[in-house]
Formats: C-alpha cells, sequence, structure tokens
C-alpha cells in the first residue's frame, strides 16, 4: 500500500527535465491562441480546451468514475490554467471539481480573469487556486507561473502571501467596471506586482 | 533613401499612430514579442481571430437589441458585450475595449438608449480598427517582399 502511495506521489505534478504538461481552458478562441503560444515560448507542452466540460473529459473526471485505469497522458498535466468567466460551468465550478478529486487536487491550478474583482479573487485563492492572473495575460506571468512550478516549489506558501497584498491593491467590484482607470494603467499596475 | 528604408519608416509611423491615436495598446506589442521566424504570422493569425470573434458578437448584438425594448435580455447583452470586450483587450484594440466599458455599464443601467448608442460606437470603432490592422498588415507584406527582392 505504501509502496503504490509513494509511486502515485511520484506521479504527480514533480518534473523533472521534461517539460510542463499545462491544460489551458478558455472559452475565447482569441484567447486560446494566446495562451497556447504563451506556454509554448514558456517551454510547455500544451493542451488547450473550451470548456471546462473538455478539460474534465480530457483529466477523465467527466462520469464522476475513479477510473483505475487512469489515462496515461491526462495523469500528466503538471498545471491547469483556466479562464473564470465561461458559459456552462466557470473556472471557479472547474477549479472546486478539480480540488474535490483525489487524484488531481495537487494539480497546481490559475485562474485568469479580466475582471479585477477582490470577492472573486479572493474565493478562488480559498478554494485552492494558486494564483490568479489579470488578462491579458502576459508572458512574464506565464513564465513566473510555470518557473514556479518547474522548481517544484509549493506554490501554497509564499506565493499565496504574494497574493494576499497583490489583492489589496485591487479595485472593489462595483467600481471595476467604472474606473477611470485605462487599461493599460490597470496593465503596468499588475506589471508592477 | 532607398524603397526598403523607406517602407520601413512608413510601416513604423503608422504603427506608431495608431498607438498615439488610441487604436492600439501595449497588448499589442505584447503579440508582436511573441512573434518570430517559427511563427511568423502569430499576430494576422490573432487579430484575424479577433475579427471573426468580433463580427460574430457585433451580429448577435444587433439581434439582441432588435426585439421590442421591454423584451431586451439585458443580461444576454451584457454577456456578449463582455465577450467583445475580451477579446478586443487580448489584442490591444484599447479603443473598442472602451466602448464595450461603457456598454456595460448602460446594461447594468438597463438603459435602452445607452445600449444602442454603444452598438453603434462600437460597429463604428470596430471598422476604423479593422481596416488600420489590414492596412498595417498589408504595408508589413509589401515591405517583406521587397526586403526579399533585394537579397535575391
Amino acid at each position: 500500500m505504501a509502496a503504490t502511495a509513494d509511486l502515485f506521489i511520484q506521479r504527480l505534478p514533480e518534473v523533472s527535465a521534461r517539460e510542463l504538461h499545462v491544460l489551458a481552458v478558455d472559452d475565447s478562441h482569441v484567447d486560446r491562441k494566446v495562451i497556447e503560444r504563451l506556454l509554448k515560448i514558456s517551454s510547455c507542452k500544451v493542451t488547450v480546451v473550451d470548456s471546462g466540460t473538455r478539460a474534465l473529459q480530457y483529466l477523465g473526471l467527466d462520469g464522476g468514475e475513479k477510473n483505475s485505469s487512469i489515462d496515461f497522458d491526462s495523469m500528466k498535466v503538471n498545471l491547469i490554467m483556466t479562464d473564470y468567466s465561461m458559459p456552462g460551468m466557470t473556472g471557479f465550478e472547474l477549479l472546486k471539481k478539480i480540488k474535490e478529486s483525489s487524484i488531481f487536487r495537487e494539480i497546481p491550478v490559475v485562474v485568469m480573469s479580466s475582471e479585477n474583482i477582490l470577492t472573486r479573487i479572493d474565493s478562488c485563492l480559498e478554494e485552492g487556486a494558486e494564483e490568479f492572473l489579470l488578462k491579458p495575460v502576459k508572458l512574464s506571468d506565464v513564465k513566473r507561473v510555470t518557473d514556479f512550478i518547474m522548481r517544484g516549489e509549493g506554490m501554497k506558501g509564499g506565493k499565496r502571501s504574494q497574493k494576499r497584498r497583490r489583492s489589496d491593491d485591487c479595485i472593489p467590484s462595483l467600481t471595476t467596471e467604472l474606473s477611470p482607470l485605462s487599461p493599460s494603467t490597470l496593465a503596468s499596475k499588475k506589471s508592477k506586482l | 533613401m532607398d524603397v526598403v528604408t523607406q517602407m520601413q519608416r512608413q510601416l513604423i509611423q503608422y504603427t506608431s499612430s495608431l498607438f498615439q491615436e488610441g487604436f492600439l495598446d501595449d497588448q499589442f506589442n505584447q503579440l508582436q514579442q511573441l512573434q518570430d521566424e517559427s511563427n511568423p504570422e502569430f499576430v494576422v493569425e490573432v487579430v484575424t481571430l479577433f475579427f471573426e470573434d468580433a463580427e460574430r458578437l457585433l451580429n448577435e448584438l444587433s439581434k439582441s437589441l432588435q426585439v421590442e425594448q421591454e423584451s431586451i435580455d439585458f443580461r444576454k447583452v451584457d454577456a456578449q458585450v463582455h465577450q467583445l470586450k475580451g477579446s478586443s483587450s487580448s489584442i490591444g484594440a484599447q479603443r473598442v475595449q472602451r466602448v464595450c466599458i461603457a456598454f456595460r455599464n448602460f446594461c447594468e443601467q438597463q438603459n435602452v438608449e445607452g445600449c444602442l448608442k454603444s452598438l453603434q460606437e462600437i460597429k463604428q470603432e470596430y471598422s476604423l480598427v479593422k481596416t488600420k490592422l489590414e492596412t498595417l498588415f498589408k504595408m508589413e507584406k509589401q515591405l517583406f517582399a521587397a526586403r526579399g527582392s533585394i537579397s535575391r
């Protein structure tokens, strides 16, 4: 039993000399194309799907059944990056499903959103997201995230506290859209962090 | 000044003007940095996806707003504008994005007139940025061809 557990743990997100396999989830055509390119430039293997449902299918979680013969390819997903606002299953719901799964809960999940809403960020972090990225996602964001995971340092420690500080900077939800900040100002705010 | 240098200058000037006039923002630069010899058409490909997305969404928005005023589904309209805002932001189409933000405010207020006005504005801004980007890509292509013919 113990031996199996060890083997199991070894199969989880640790990456040695291999590349990270990232599963990216976004309903937007444009954003799928961009995130795929960002990840490829960051030397990752990328699988892109257009919905939470498809993401779960890919992981083999859709039936809710835990197969003993686990799909080898999907077992090797080292990181999941998902958009927040998607029709059908939201990124938040996908996050929850992944964290509820005994097989996949250790896979880091990063949530991306164009909306800088404090409560949204908080609930994602509380639900176990490693990171919350503001769209449009930059290469520096992706590199930072993938570097972190490649190094195998649990993101849950330092990164989380960094995120807490970041969210202090966020504009509260009600004023987000009415904020006089231009997109480029928001972007530079983001990159300062 | 030889032709290629002249074309390069024009391209730089044209690109600059698009940024200065607010049609494009830094995100467009970010996309250009993702392009290289292994992916020489990346920006064109992404922008083409944006054009497809935008046109589909503008059609849907027109339909959503063409109904009886009392039966306008503002949540649906807002969701559609949100999508358009997202993709315009992803390619750096700043002016389109800004009108989307205003549009969403009108949706929240359930302000029909505001929504109709915003839709018109978005159509205009989209049409402008599309023309400008197509011009930009054409200039790039011509420059590439001119460089190519010289090195032969």
